[in-house]
């Protein structure tokens, strides 16, 4: 029976943490207590990627998208949209048409400038249930490439795409899979690297919570065009909806005889295996992986040899990241040409962002490669809220570097972003505002890294972590001149003599903030001053008599009592007592406070 | 093999396809300093100290494993690389407590070494140091890991040729240190004690325990009679420690330097060696012939081994020999029938072993080790304790005339000495179980199968109708191997020798350390000094344990026969199952 309504409600990350399961199962209820089980379809889908929204729940045929659901909305969303077929406004975008009609929401321009090809199917399907993805065109591409396409041909195709590792290298994706089909032995393996460690990066999570077959095809096509029979997906065990949705999908791609010994009944034997990971950050890094799959302790391997010739159990092993895979069914059913008419000369297709920090819509994005991050920010982010000015972007994590706001008409790709200091990374996207201080971000970033190195290299275990004293140092405003300068002689000596990508790309945030906020720097050093007011040890919280009515507010709101004052009096701040924790400016309705 | 040419520095070379970059840079005569690479050991690229330039490369390269390519460029003194390894080590001198003044390894510490040679202040980098737990005191290493520097080259000698495996990297990041899983001692875990970890250390982080002090406290008791007796292979790597060349044999230097110390009696432990030979041929002909007995065989002299097996095996413990080591014999001898011959209280008797190990250390507590009532051994002190005593009493080694071991018990065979060689029991058995059995000398003395650095090794004698086929391991990882051939029943050997450390004796944990830039150049310390027992042997008139003329006097005067119920009581023990932690 065709159902005359479907209900998408988002079981990406972010709804999920706003309760959208339990909306899920409100509208589960109602729609049985209105006898509309039947006519109308409830679908739990991936990521919408609106996440500073959620819950989404959108109605079709419609296309109503619904924003900041919560479990009250969904009576009035059943009895309201679907018994009644009026939609519920107050729940829609607040973008409006210049007739003052509601945009359709891939109209918003959150939406309209995206490209969603990996994430295709991401808020589209029920990733839970195999038979969604095979109604659109699942597990067609490995049919057609095991029974129209040799494994070379397979990876020419690769190969002609373009096609570049979304991990964050930008490693050409059909070169490594060449390597790993030219390596001869009785055992190869196919690997999925999902250990997605950036600070706020959900890139991988969101196309496996939300379309986990298109990565298990991948990987079958990868396995034949390589001649593995098994594959293994290392994925983070903090993923548990992803764990899940993988586990599922693995099961029901077993019980349909797509994966096994016979797969698809085409004569490849192909099998996948899931690898809890405990959270290392470095575990990301290739080789790392590789080791703690096998039971091994998370730390990198030297190279040569390559994992293409001695990888998993010693055996040739190609690794992709979630997201190199997510590309591949499309651009086997489309053409390496189709492919490469998105994107930049030498970066072809999309790539997923998370998009973070100081910005209206914060969420997951794709977009096509050569895209400035002046319309990703404006457009698809909506802008910086509370009116405050654009400062930084930082892209790719930890291991990235801050674009200042006089690049940000910079194209993003891969060869750019490496171009101007930082590099594409996973995919995180953080943007700051003028409250941000560079050397504190800076320090945030390498106490990342610090906390996270394995500890088997010198430059990283020892060099990062006086890197990081040294920055400490600065924003404690006892650094020297002589320090900035020592400070980028060690960051280029990291990055020259780490063991692996952790380590050499350590320091980039540290590089890239000295080459374009050095001020900020030398006014930590040279004047003791933190200029947007971060760093406490060179902070000092003032009150402005003449501004200060005398309420009180600041006083009640200090926790350790530094704020002295009569009523209708200005109040003073003892600077003794003060721990410049920010309160006071916080519970100040005369913007009397300045630090 | 496929050749390639590259240049290094500029200089053309030619060197086998598969060749390290710094190799091929040694070749061409110039040396790439390493920390955490060795030889067939250690390849893990941690320290970055070798890295070099390579024409094309994104980022410097660690010359110890990357190999050479066709046409490449190498350049391995531009001053990029020179201050990339300047830093390396300024880093690691930052988080290293830097105690070089009284520190063991000072003079011979790789990281010292390097750190003058590029000219390093050693506080360019200042900052927190790694939390280090102390380790807990034991009768045998030291560790201490505020001088480490996680070169890792100890954890792979553990797991890889020793296949004990008991240390590995804790914590990570800044944190990280070396150590027992748990952070547990070394005390608490099945541990061998052999101490090659420590030979391999190239910094001062693991050193034996220095029981120097407690003979000097022996020696100024005029209540003691203070007795030494160096094992087999001390005296061909004592005079390492004085400038000699590696594989130099100063027995005499050697005796007259003990003399020089101040020791009553300087004894060789040579001697016991050939007892042993006795008693264990003995046992093994009469295991031979009992179709109950625990066949094959394998000796026990290596405490490091014993560990292993009560460990590891101890459902294989009635295939040990049940002879105690020489070290043990020679105690039990001096303080039984030596102290009855010269009235002397065995109460009053100091004995001190030389020895070229630290797993001795450990034997010397061993259960039912104490013939006389007292510890057969009292100090153990390995070669490197030795060399330190003699310097410390400031005998200048090198011009020392040479001096013979005293008598009674100071004649031994050269079939004692081989013990100090990875088949020497063997072939030292060999020669005396022939003879016994075939009633005549064997034909050819030297059984050479059993020689060499091979892992494991094998021979087949012909005693005149039986065929007797014996095995030759040494590393606990051959051993492991022999082991679970054992148990799964494919062991076709009768008597097996096993040593613990890879080359035996002459390579044990507590010789002279040989600097990883020799090892990574290629000499081959093990067959060198094994060379110069080989050389004392040939020239031998008494090659074989039974014709010692100590040996027939002990048991004439004092065990009668061998496997006697006094040389039971004496010269044998027991072993049983150790839980791991």
């Amino acid at each position: 029976m065709l159902e005359r309504a479907h209900i998408l409600v988002c079981g990406g990350t972010g709804c999920t943490s706003g309760n959208s399961k339990k909306i899920y199962d409100e509208f589960t209820k109602l729609l049985k207590e209105n006898n509309l089980d039947k006519e109308v379809k409830l679908i739990m889908t991936g990521c919408f990627g609106l996440c500073a929204r959620g819950p989404i729940v959108v109605v079709y045929p419609d296309g109503a998208f619904y924003q900041h659901v919560k479990v009250e909305d969904v009576q009035e969303i059943v009895l309201e949209h679907i018994l009644k077929g009026r939609i519920v406004e107050r729940l829609l975008s607040k973008e409006r048409e210049a007739d003052g009609s509601v945009k359709p929401f891939n109209e918003t321009p959150f939406y309209k400038s995206q490209h969603r090809l990996v994430l295709r199917n991401c808020g589209v399907i029920n990733p839970e249930n195999i038979d969604e993805y095979l109604a659109y065109d699942g597990y067609l591409a490995y049919q057609k490439v095991v029974t129209e396409m040799t494994p070379q041909e397979v990876i020419d195709v690769i190969k002609a795409s373009g096609l570049r590792g979304r991990g964050g290298g930008g490693f050409p994706t059909g070169m490594k899979w060449q390597f790993a089909h030219n390596s001869v032995a009785d055992q190869k393996y196919v690997v999925c690297n999902a250990d997605e460690g950036d600070p706020g990066a959900f890139m991988d999570r969101s196309l496996l919570e939300g379309d986990p077959h298109s990565v298990i095809e991948a990987m079958m096509i990868a396995g034949y065009a390589i001649g593995a029979t098994k594959g293994y997906i290392y994925v983070r065990a903090e993923y548990p909806i992803a764990v899940n949705r993988l586990q599922i999908a693995i099961q029901q791609a077993l019980d349909y005889g797509i994966l096994g010994s016979n797969a698809m009944g085409l004569g490849h034997e192909f099998n996948i295996e899931l690898r809890l990971g405990a959270g290392a950050f470095v575990c990301g890094e290739e080789t790392a992986l590789l080791n703690s799959a096998e039971g091994k302790r998370g730390e990198p391997r030297q190279r040569p040899p390559f994992p293409a010739v001695k990888g998993l159990f010693g055996k040739p092993t190609l690794i992709n990241n979630v997201e190199t895979y997510g590309n591949i069914t499309a651009i086997i059913l489309n053409g390496a040409e189709w492919f490469t008419q998105l994107g930049t000369e030498k970066s072809k297709g999309t790539k997923v962002f998370a998009l973070g920090g100081k910005i209206t819509n914060t969420g997951l994005v794709e977009i096509p490669m050569g895209m400035t991050l002046r319309t990703i920010i404006e457009e698809i982010g909506g802008g910086i809220p509370n009116g405050k000015k654009f400062k930084a972007a930082q892209t790719g994590g930890p291991s990235g570097g801050c674009i200042p706001a006089s690049l940000i008409d910079t194209p993003i790709d891969y060869d750019n972003l490496i171009a101007i200091g930082s590099m594409m990374g996973s995919g995180g996207l953080i943007v700051m505002d003028e409250d941000t201080c560079m050397v504190d971000i800076a320090k945030f970033f390498l106490e990342f890294t610090v906390d996270e190195s394995c500890g088997k290299c010198t430059p990283c275990r020892i060099g990062n972590k006086r890197l990081y004293e040294m920055l400490d140092k600065i924003t404690q405003g006892k650094g020297t001149m002589e320090d900035l300068d020592k400070m980028e002689k060690l960051c280029y000596y990291i990055k020259e003599n780490s063991l692996c990508g952790l380590g050499q790309t350590a320091p980039n945030p540290v590089l890239s903030t000295l080459r374009y906020f050095r001020d900020e720097y030398v006014a930590h050093v040279r004047d003791k001053k933190c200029p947007a007011g971060v760093c406490k040890a060179l902070v000092s919280y003032e009150i402005i008599a003449d501004k200060c009515v005398g309420c009180g507010l600041c006083k009640r709101g200090c926790p350790v009592n530094a704020i002295t004052g009569e009523i209708r009096q200005p109040h003073v701040i003892d600077p003794d007592k003060c721990i410049k924790c920010g309160a006071c400016i916080a519970a100040c309705r005369k913007n009397a406070i300045k630090k | 093999m496929k050749e390639v040419t590259l240049k290094i520095n500029d200089i053309s070379v030619t060197v086998p396809e598969g060749t390290r970059i710094l190799d091929a840079a040694r070749q061409a005569g110039f040396n790439v300093p390493t920390l955490c690479y060795y030889k067939d050991l250690c390849n893990e690229g941690s320290c970055r100290i070798c890295v070099v330039e390579v024409k094309g490369a994104r980022s410097l390269v660690a010359s110890c494993s990357a190999v050479v390519a066709e046409g490449m460029e190498v350049y391995t003194k531009t001053p990029k690389v020179i201050n990339a390894r300047k830093t390396t080590l300024e880093l690691i001198l930052s988080n290293h407590n830097r105690s070089c003044l009284s520190c063991v390894r000072s003079g011979n510490c790789e990281l010292q070494k390097l750190s003058q040679e590029y000219g390093c202040d050693d506080v360019a980098y200042t900052g927190d140091k790694t939390a280090v737990v102390p380790e807990l005191p034991n009768a045998y290493l030291v560790r201490d890991n505020s001088k480490c520097i996680l070169c890792r080259r100890c954890v792979a000698m553990c797991e890889k040729v020793q296949s004990v495996g008991v240390i590995g990297a804790n914590f990570r990041g800044f944190n990280t240190t070396i150590g027992c899983a748990f952070e547990r001692p070394l005390g608490a875990v099945d541990c061998v004690a052999c101490g090659q970890c420590i030979n391999v250390c190239p910094v001062g982080a693991l050193t034996e325990k220095d029981d120097t002090d407690i003979v000097v406290e022996a020696l100024n008791n005029p209540e003691k009679t203070v007795i030494v007796g160096t094992a087999p292979s001390v005296r061909v790597a004592l005079g390492e420690e004085f400038g000699n060349a590696i594989g130099t044999d100063t027995e005499g230097k050697m005796v007259t330097a003990l003399r020089r110390i101040g020791f009553d009696k300087v004894f060789d432990v040579n001697m016991t060696a050939d007892l042993t030979i006795m008693e264990e041929g003995t046992e093994f002909l009469s295991r031979l012939q009992d179709k109950n007995a625990a066949l094959p065989m394998i000796t026990s002299c290596s405490p490091g081994w014993i560990r292993f097996i009560e460990f590891n095996y101890p459902e294989l413990l009635p295939h040990l020999s049940s002879c105690k080591s020489p070290q043990q014999m020679f105690g039990a001898v001096i303080k039984t029938y030596y102290a009855e011959k010269m009235h002397l209280d065995p109460k009053n008797i100091v004995v001190v072993s030389v020895m070229p190990c630290t797993a001795k250390k450990t034997e010397i507590f061993r259960e039912d080790q104490n013939a006389s009532g007292y510890p057969d051994i009292d100090v153990v002190l390995t070669t490197r304790e030795l060399a330190r005593l003699i310097k410390r009493y400031g005998i200048d080694y090198n011009s020392l005339a040479n001096g013979e071991f005293d008598d009674p018990l100071g004649k031994s065979s050269t079939a004692g000495y081989l013990f100090g060689a990875t088949g020497g029991v063997m072939e030292a058995a060999l020669r005396t179980v022939y003879e016994k059995v075939v009633g005549e000398p064997a034909p050819s003395l030297d059984f050479k199968a059993v020689r060499g650095t091979k892992g494991i090794k094998s021979a087949t004698v012909d005693l005149k109708g039986t065929k007797v086929k014996v095995g030759v391991a040494h590393s606990l990882s051959n051993a492991r191997q022999i082991l679970e051939d054992i148990k799964a029943g494919k062991c076709d050997y009768q008597f097996i020798e096993i040593m613990t450390c890879p080359g035996g004796c002459v390579n044990g944990g507590g010789q002279p350390i040989v600097s990883s830039e020799k090892i990574n150049a290629g000499v081959d310390v093990k067959a060198l000094r094994a060379g110069a027992i080989y050389k004392a042997d040939k020239k031998s008139a008494l090659r074989t344990s039974h014709e010692n003329p100590v040996v027939k006097t002990l048991y004439a005067e004092y065990f009668g026969e061998p496997n006697s119920h006094k040389a039971h009581k004496i010269l044998h023990t027991t072993y049983h199952k150790r839980d791991k932690m």
